[in-house]
C-alpha cells in the first residue's frame, strides 16, 4: 500500500464521491465523507515522511513510464500542499455536519458532501500530478465543484457570485488549455520534467514566450491576484461557510502552486526572471493588491466579507515572495502558502460558528461576542493576531521570512509595504475585536457554540500556535522544497 | 504549411475574439455562456489544427503511409470538450435558478436589485 500513496490520496475521495451522492439521509454522507478525508490526510502524511526519506517520490499510473503514461511526481513542496489540502478537508468535514444542516438543509446534504468530497480530490489531483494537461483535467473538477457549492449559500447572491466565478474560472481554464497546447506543438510532450528538459533549447522562440504568457495568466486569475480577484469577494461571501472555509484555506493556495511549478520547475527561473519580465509584472500587481485589499477591508460591514477582501491581500504577500525570484523569497511564498490556510480556514470556520448562532456574519452580529460565545471568539482573536503576524503565531513565521527574503535584496520599499500590510490587518482585526469585547450584545441569551463547531477549529487554532512556535518541521520543508524547485526540473 | 495552413489560425484567433468580446459586452447570462462556448469552441479547433499536418494519414499503421497525423492533440481535446459541456451545463442550471429567483437574467437589473454585485 504505501508504494501506492501519491494516487490513494487522489483516489479516495474520488471513489467515495459517487457512494456519498447515493447515500440518503443527513448522517451517512457526511459520516463517509468525515472517513474519507481522514484516510487521505493518513496517507498525505505517510507521503510526506516518504519524501522526507527519499527526496522524491514517483508513481507511475498503470506501470507506463512517464513520456507515455501520466505520472504523478510528489517532491517536498507539493507533499507538503497535500498535507494542507487533506488536513483542512479532515477538519471542515467533521465541522460541516451541523453547519451544513442549518445553512444548506439535510435533504442536500448528500450531493453536497459528494461536491465537497470532488473539491478536495481536485484540489489535491492537481497538487500530485507531473502532468501538465492532467492538472488542466484537475483544475476543471474542483472548479465545477467549486460552481456548485457556492450556489448552495442560502443567500440568492450566492447564484450571481458563482455564475461570475464560473465565466472567469473558465477563462483562467481554458488560457491555460491555450497555453498547454503551444507548449505541446514546441515539445511534443506534456510531462512538466520532459518539458523542463526540452524547453531550454527553444526557450527564445515566440510561441513558447505566447504559451508562458496565457499560462501565467490563465493561473492568476485562479489565485486572485489583483486585479484578477474580482470573483473572489462575493463567492466567499455567499458561499455555506463550511465550503468558504476549505475554499478559502486550499483553493487558491493550490493555484498558487500550480504557478510555483511551471515558473520554477517547467520554464525554470533563467527564463521567468531573465528572459521574461515576470518579475516587473508581478510585483507591482502584488504590492498594489496587499495594499488595496487589505485597505478595502477595513470599511467592509459584513466580516465574512472583510477576509475575502483580506485573502486578495495575502495572495498578494505569497506572489511578491514568489516574484522574488530568490530561494529565500521561494522559501517565504511556500510558508505563508502553509500558514495562511491554517489561520484562514480557522478565522472562516469561526466566522461559521458566529453564523450558526447569530444568524450572520455582520460585525452588529459579533457586537458582545466575548460574552455571549467566549470560546468562538477567543479561536478569532488567535486567528486574527496570527493573520497580523504576531510573534508566536505562524503569520509571524511567513512575515518574518518574506521581510528576510526583501532585506536580502535590498528591497526596502518592499519592507516597508509589507509593514503597512500588517498595520493595515491590525486595523481591519482590531475593530472586530473591539466590537466582540466592549460592544453590547444584541440579545445576552445566545449561547456558546456546539462543541462540534469548537473542536475543529480549536485544533486549527492549535496548529496555528504550534506551527508558530516549533517552526523547525513547516520551515525545514519549505526550505528543502526552495532548494528543489530552484535546481529546477532537470533533477530526475 | 501554404493554403488552409495559415487561415486555420486566422479563423481561431478571429473565434477567440468574437468569444470574449461576448462574454465581456453581452448583458445577457445566456448569452455570456454562448460567447464562452465560442472561446472555447475556437481553443478546441487550435488543438485539432495542430495535430494535423498536410497529406497526413489517421494514426493507423500502413506500409504506404510515410506521413501520420498526431492523434494525441484530438485524444485531449475531447476531454477538454467533456469538460466544456460540463461547465455549460453547470452555467444553464445557474442561470435556470437565477431567472427563479431574481426573475431576470440581465446583468444590468441583477445589478440594481443587489448594489453589492
Amino acid at each position: 500500500m504505501l508504494m501506492h500513496l501519491p494516487v490513494l490520496v487522489v483516489l479516495a475521495p474520488l471513489l467515495a464521491a459517487p457512494v456519498v451522492a447515493l447515500t440518503r439521509g443527513a448522517i451517512w454522507p457526511w459520516l463517509l465523507s468525515t472517513l474519507v478525508s481522514w484516510f487521505s490526510l493518513l496517507c498525505a502524511v505517510l507521503l510526506l515522511i516518504q519524501v522526507q526519506q527519499q527526496g522524491l517520490v514517483i508513481y507511475t499510473m498503470g506501470g507506463w513510464e512517464a513520456p507515455w503514461g501520466i505520472e504523478y511526481r510528489i517532491d517536498f513542496a507539493n507533499a507538503l500542499l497535500l498535507v494542507l489540502i487533506t488536513g483542512l478537508a479532515s477538519v471542515v468535514m467533521p465541522y460541516a455536519r451541523l453547519s451544513v444542516e442549518q445553512e444548506v438543509g439535510a435533504e442536500r446534504s448528500p450531493m453536497f458532501y459528494a461536491a465537497l468530497l470532488l473539491l478536495s480530490l481536485g484540489l489535491s489531483g492537481m497538487a500530485a500530478t507531473g502532468d501538465a494537461f492532467n492538472v488542466f483535467v484537475f483544475l476543471e473538477i474542483s472548479s465545477l465543484a467549486t460552481y456548485t457549492l457556492i450556489a448552495m449559500g442560502r443567500d440568492r447572491r450566492a447564484l450571481t457570485a458563482s455564475f461570475s466565478y464560473l465565466v472567469m474560472g473558465t477563462i483562467g481554464g481554458t488560457f491555460y488549455l491555450i497555453g498547454i497546447g503551444l507548449l505541446y506543438v514546441m515539445t511534443g510532450t506534456l510531462n512538466m520534467a520532459d518539458l523542463a528538459e526540452r524547453l531550454p533549447a527553444i526557450s527564445d522562440s515566440s510561441t513558447v514566450r505566447t504559451g508562458f504568457a496565457f499560462i501565467v495568466t490563465g493561473i492568476c486569475l485562479k489565485l486572485a491576484l489583483f486585479p484578477l480577484h474580482l470573483w473572489l469577494p462575493n463567492a466567499y461571501t455567499y458561499s455555506p461557510s463550511a465550503v468558504t472555509a476549505l475554499l478559502g484555506a486550499t483553493a487558491t493556495k493550490v493555484a498558487i502552486y500550480i504557478l510555483i511549478r511551471f515558473v520554477f520547475t517547467v520554464f525554470g527561473p533563467e527564463f521567468s526572471f531573465g528572459a521574461e519580465p515576470l518579475a516587473e509584472v508581478l510585483i507591482p500587481l502584488a504590492v498594489i493588491g496587499l495594499l488595496s485589499a487589505s485597505t478595502v477591508s477595513i470599511g467592509q460591514p459584513n466580516i465574512k466579507r472583510m477576509l475575502a477582501y483580506s485573502s486578495v491581500a495575502q495572495i498578494g504577500y505569497i506572489v511578491l515572495g514568489i516574484a522574488m525570484g530568490t530561494a529565500m523569497g521561494l522559501t517565504a511564498a511556500l510558508l505563508h502558502m502553509f500558514n495562511h490556510g491554517l489561520m484562514k480556514g480557522a478565522l472562516f470556520m469561526t466566522l461559521g460558528a458566529v453564523a450558526y448562532r447569530m444568524g450572520g456574519t455582520n460585525l452588529s452580529d459579533m457586537q458582545g461576542l466575548a460574552k455571549t460565545m467566549p470560546l468562538t471568539f477567543w479561536a478569532f482573536v488567535i486567528g486574527g493576531l496570527s493573520l497580523i503576524g504576531v510573534p508566536l503565531t505562524v503569520g509571524f513565521v511567513s512575515k518574518w521570512h518574506l521581510i528576510l527574503a526583501a532585506v536580502e535584496l535590498g528591497w526596502w520599499p518592499i519592507v516597508i509595504a509589507i509593514l503597512v500590510g500588517s498595520m493595515l490587518a491590525v486595523v481591519y482585526v482590531g475593530r472586530v475585536v473591539e466590537a466582540g469585547f466592549f460592544g453590547e450584545a444584541k440579545d445576552p441569551t445566545r449561547r456558546e457554540a456546539p462543541a462540534s463547531l469548537l473542536i475543529p477549529i480549536w485544533v486549527l487554532i492549535f496548529a496555528n500556535i504550534y506551527f508558530g512556535i516549533d517552526t523547525r518541521l513547516t520551515v525545514d520543508i519549505a526550505e528543502a522544497a526552495a532548494a528543489q524547485l530552484m535546481a529546477g526540473g532537470s533533477v530526475r | 504549411m501554404s493554403g488552409l495552413g495559415i487561415w486555420n489560425y486566422v479563423i481561431i484567433i478571429f473565434l477567440m475574439m468574437t468569444g470574449l468580446y461576448m462574454v465581456i459586452s453581452s448583458s445577457n447570462l445566456v448569452k455570456k455562456l454562448i460567447g464562452l462556448n465560442v472561446f472555447q469552441t475556437s481553443v478546441f479547433f487550435m488543438y485539432i489544427s495542430f495535430g494535423y499536418i498536410t497529406g497526413g494519414s489517421g494514426p493507423l499503421y500502413n506500409e504506404n503511409v510515410v506521413l501520420y497525423a498526431n492523434p494525441l492533440t484530438h485524444v485531449l481535446i475531447l476531454t477538454a470538450i467533456v469538460v466544456g459541456v460540463a461547465t455549460t451545463a453547470v452555467g444553464l442550471a445557474l442561470t435556470i435558478r437565477i431567472k427563479e429567483s431574481f426573475g431576470t437574467i440581465e446583468e444590468d437589473d441583477l445589478h440594481k436589485m443587489d448594489s453589492s454585485l
